[in-house]
């Protein structure tokens, strides 16, 4: 145990508040859009890890950064995703498990030729 | 025969050391459970030197006389209607952000302190963290007496307690504090009383006084005035207690100097708070927070640190990276708010052309390249109509609580992603520093309460964003939003429309 605690039990006591098993059946998935600082953060979702890709992508992706000038300009085709640490090309019919998306995941993708508003990465 | 009077000396030892007496029907041990288990040393008590000599009685009446004053200006400024005369009515947001994320954190500086003053062995040390704890008490009293003028007029304050305890941005002080009093009362002192009182208290306090002075409001200016002697004691305790640590025990070095790194990046992150209402919330900027870190931080810290030397302490672990971050951090805070305005106890606005420039011309590295593009962008979708909301959640730090927003060293336009495991769960950070905190007690820190996932699993009143509004007591369309369109607004322009009638 690295924490000084006043207890010698204090590992006994510990509350994991965020494990999988208390979010009712979902997983909690981060998504975030590379060069587009407007949106401050990654953004936050609780879903189910059956949820194929392909409707993560049209039900949670889409809907949720479309606000941007940039969006309509985004060729789908050419996006290019990473799950956690890894590269990769997300299988769209199969599930956000099947394609690694676990418990805390973090899906950034990459819209090639769009920068932000004037480039500025906003 | 009449007593002879004490002397001043005399009089101040027994009413402070003199209180205090090695326990003989309890081991000294069972007394004082809590000095020990940090693993700090203490060879002797005795050495400590009390860093202001002040006994019970005289500081009573110190204190009341600096009350009987206080409550005087702010009598005058409700009669005198000074709510009025500030400089504009987005100004009152600077105070809803004040009695909200800060004032409740002298209550806790106030428990924090007691329960030093009551679980330190040493009695010079217990009789000065118990003066500090009724000063901290004092502090939250007078605030929320100065402020509840305020509330007579402007929206967003009335609930501050209960948003403290439930809002998400507000977890970012709260578990900030909440760190420090569930730590030992070593811990706590090096926390609250040296980082946070003795080398951050300036780039707090500051701001705020100057900001009230700058934009006409008295009656906070004077509750600064009034707390000003109390911090100046505050800051020689923090002094007084880091070198009694180190001078007592080598062993005690790596200890503080661990916690001196922990809460210096802690407060760090506490006080984007105030950069962002430094650059962008005070109608009439002070200074910039940039400028404020270089006085505050970088040079008086860095004098500090050089005096503190010769104990084998150096300067914070990331002060560097502190340092380069207050050319970024106010945009990137108020960028996080201006987008989640629906979910915030005070209101938003962009920045007009000309307060652009002034930030123009005090981020010159920074602030065209990559924050200006943002307002303006966001300006535009405002004036067709389309003004931008962030409709989602943020992702959370684990650490600091903050929203993810922070980028990387060096590069401004990448977020910057830090991530652990622990006993197979992975965990986020927004920085080094803050993964460094969490790795060092993961134990403590996988326990946080993140405001996120709390309304994920259904513990903040419901799954749509009007239940956890409501979950937070938030006057929907009134407390949250764009300044432009607010009843604050509203009122604010009928007082201006009756200056210039009874003018005429
Ligand atoms: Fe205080
Ligand atoms: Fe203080
Ligand atoms: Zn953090």
């Amino acid at each position: 145990m690295s924490v000084v605690a006043l207890t010698p039990d204090y590992e006994k006591h510990i509350e994991f508040r965020d494990l999988e098993s208390n979010f009712h059946g979902n997983r909690v998935v981060y998504l975030h859009w590379e060069q587009h600082l407007s949106f401050c953060s990654a953004i936050a979702f609780p879903l189910p890890p059956s949820m194929p890709f392909g409707a993560f992508v049209e039900a949670i992706v889409k809907p949720h950064y479309n606000a941007h000038p940039d969006f309509e300009k985004i060729d789908w085709a050419q996006v290019v995703w990473m799950i956690d640490d890894e590269k990769r090309t997300p299988e769209m019919e199969k599930s956000l498990d099947e394609n690694g998306v676990k418990h805390k995941s973090l899906v950034r993708f990459w819209t090639p030729g769009l920068s932000g508003y004037k480039g500025s990465a906003s | 025969m009449t007593a002879k009077k004490l002397g001043l000396k005399q009089r101040y030892a027994h009413m402070t050391r003199g209180l205090d007496w090695e326990t003989s029907y309890q081991p000294m041990d069972k007394v004082f459970p809590y000095d020990t288990f940090e693993g700090i040393k203490i060879k002797d008590w005795s050495a400590w030197e009390d860093p202001f000599r002040l006994t019970m009685d005289a500081y009573w009446k110190f204190q009341a006389e600096k009350e009987r004053k206080l409550y005087a200006v702010i009598d005058a400024f409700a009669q005198n209607n000074g709510q009025t005369g500030v400089t504009d009515g987005r100004y009152a947001n600077v105070l809803k952000l004040f009695l909200t994320g800060i004032s409740p954190e002298e209550y806790q500086a106030h428990r924090g302190f007691a329960y030093a003053g009551r679980h330190l062995r040493g009695v010079g040390p217990r009789v000065a963290a118990q003066m500090q704890s009724l000063d901290e008490l004092r502090h939250i009293q007078t605030q929320i007496h100065t402020i509840s003028h305020y509330n007579k007029y402007f929206d967003g304050l009335a609930e501050f307690p209960h948003m403290h305890d439930r809002v998400w941005y507000l977890s970012v002080p709260k578990s900030f504090f909440d760190d420090a009093r569930s730590a030992g009362p070593f811990e706590f002192m090096i926390a609250i009383g040296f980082a946070f009182e003795y080398v951050l208290t300036n780039l707090l306090f500051v701001p705020f006084m100057s900001g009230a002075a700058y934009n006409g409001d008295m009656s906070t200016v004077t509750f600064g005035f009034s707390a000003q002697s109390d911090e100046s004691r505050h800051m020689t305790l923090g002094i007084e207690v880091i070198k009694f640590l180190l001078e007592q025990h080598p062993d005690n070095l790596p200890i503080v100097q661990k916690w001196v790194d922990k809460w210096f990046w802690r407060g760090h992150r506490v006080l984007g708070l105030v950069a962002m209402m430094m650059d962008y919330m005070l109608p009439k900027p002070v200074m910039s927070w940039k400028e404020a870190w270089e006085i505050y931080f970088t040079e008086a810290g860095g004098a500090l640190f050089q005096d503190l030397a010769r104990y084998g302490l150096r300067p914070p672990k990331y002060a560097d990276i502190a340092t380069a971050e207050a050319e970024h951090i106010s945009h990137q805070n108020w960028a996080i708010f201006y987008q989640y305005t629906h979910a915030a106890a005070f209101h938003t606005w962009l920045p007009d052309a000309k307060h652009m420039d002034w930030l123009s011309e005090k981020y010159p590295n920074t602030f065209d390249k990559y924050y200006r593009p943002r307002f303006e962008m966001w300006g535009q979708m405002a004036k067709e109509g389309k003004r931008f909301y962030n409709m989602a959640l943020p992702q959370l730090c684990q650490t600091c609580q903050i929203p993810m927003g922070y980028t990387e060293p060096g590069d401004p336009t990448t977020i910057c992603f830090r991530k652990t495991q622990f006993r197979g769960e992975t965990y986020h950070f927004c920085s080094d520093g803050c993964k460094d905190i969490f790795e060092a007690e993961p134990e403590k820190f996988a326990q946080a309460w993140l405001p996120v996932h709390q309304i994920f699993q259904g513990n903040c009143g419901g799954a749509t964003i009007p239940d956890v509004l409501n979950y937070y007591r938030m006057n929907v369309g009134a407390d949250n939003m764009d300044y432009v369109g607010s009843p604050d607004e509203k009122l604010w322009n009928e007082w201006q429309a009756d200056k210039i009638r009874t003018a005429v």
